[in-house]
């Protein structure tokens, strides 16, 4: 196996990753559309009938399989460093990925839509779980407004210390700022650590 | 061409058939520590490609550049399993070179500089 040293050869660049969560449809593929520099692209985890995870070929042949697709979008921030977003699967049931995704992150956005908080809730509950920082961002779908930051936060019983803002996802600028806002959390936990 | 070949080019065989005919079959890759966001790129001293399969070539192709598993999966149509067992072939022959780590929680310096980077998109 060839890595890659530092006698100035070819190089890779290091990738880091936020993760776009929430319930379905509170708009994680069009945050993701809005400030990727490619169209968003699918990847496909291979799984059995039974919705369990292949990590080997062996013994599937013949098998009924199916697939859970993940979207994922790319912003190269200079040569040397490549963020990729990526929108959890639809269906909580793929805690598998969700582990994938987490492990190494830079933090999550949680997407809610106030109509439907409770959607966001396995959600939130995984990041606080396992420490990975994160912020709720309450994605403003027309006329659907119905709650103030405070009351979102109230009612997702939130620590004071996570940031919930406001957003329109599908707005390049807005969905920029929740990202700026993850960033700067992470940040200010990686000093509050030290 | 074994009888156990002629059923993986068998189209009755499902869905299938085409990851296992790709994977020649091999069923799980030798490198293990390809993630989604690893990074791959095709070697400046890549070997004689004659004897690669096309999507072996396909991916030769694609990492001209580098890019993470998960957009060399995307873009071959893949799923993420098949596309491992093919970079790690590539890997073990030298062909494609690859970032040296798993995924690791980004120090002060690296989110400062993603910061900047996506305040200026
Ligand atoms: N009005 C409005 N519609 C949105 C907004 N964000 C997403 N949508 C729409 O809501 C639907 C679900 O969004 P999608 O991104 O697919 O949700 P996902 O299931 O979380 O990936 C789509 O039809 C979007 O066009 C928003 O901020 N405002
Ligand atoms: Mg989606």
């Amino acid at each position: 196996m060839v890595f890659v040293g530092s006698d100035g050869q070819l190089t890779v660049p290091t990738a880091v990753k936020i993760v776009i969560a929430g319930g379905f449809g509170t708009g994680k593929t069009t945050m993701v559309g809005s400030v990727s520099e490619i169209p968003p692209l699918k990847t496909e985890e291979l799984l059995t009938e039974a919705g369990v995870h292949v990590d080997d070929l062996a013994g599937i042949e013949g098998k009924d399989t199916t697939t859970v697709a993940l979207d994922f979008g790319r912003i190269t921030i200079n040569t040397k460093v490549v963020l990729y977003l990526f929108g959890t699967p639809g269906q909580n049931r793929f805690w598998f990925m969700w582990d994938e995704l987490a492990t190494g992150a830079i933090g999550a956005v949680v997407l809610v839509d106030t109509r439907r908080l409770d959607s966001s809730f396995p959600s939130i509950d995984f990041f606080e779980h396992r420490g990975i920082p994160f912020v709720v961002a309450v994605n403003c779908f027309d006329g659907a407004q119905l709650y103030t930051v405070d009351e979102v936060r109230h009612a997702l019983d939130l620590d004071d210390g996570i940031p919930v803002v406001l957003c329109d996802a599908r707005d390049r600028e807005s969905s920029k700022a929740v990202l700026v806002g993850l960033i700067q959390h992470s940040m200010n936990r990686l000093e509050a650590a030290v | 061409m074994s009888a156990r070949e002629d059923w993986w080019y068998d189209e009755a065989a499902g869905p299938l058939v085409r990851p296992y005919a790709m994977v020649r079959g091999r069923t799980r890759p030798n490198a293990p520590d390809l993630h989604l966001v690893t990074q791959v790129r095709a070697s400046s001293f890549a070997s004689d490609q004659t004897s690669l399969t096309v999507e072996h070539r396909e991916i030769m192709a694609l990492c001209a550049r580098p890019l993470s598993v998960a957009e060399v999966a995307a873009y071959l149509d893949v799923p993420l399993i098949v596309v491992k067992v093919l970079l790690s072939d590539l890997i073990e022959r030298g062909d494609v070179i690859v970032q040296n780590s798993s995924p690791q929680i980004p120090d002060r310096d690296l989110l400062q500089a993603v910061l900047d980077g996506v305040r200026g998109i």
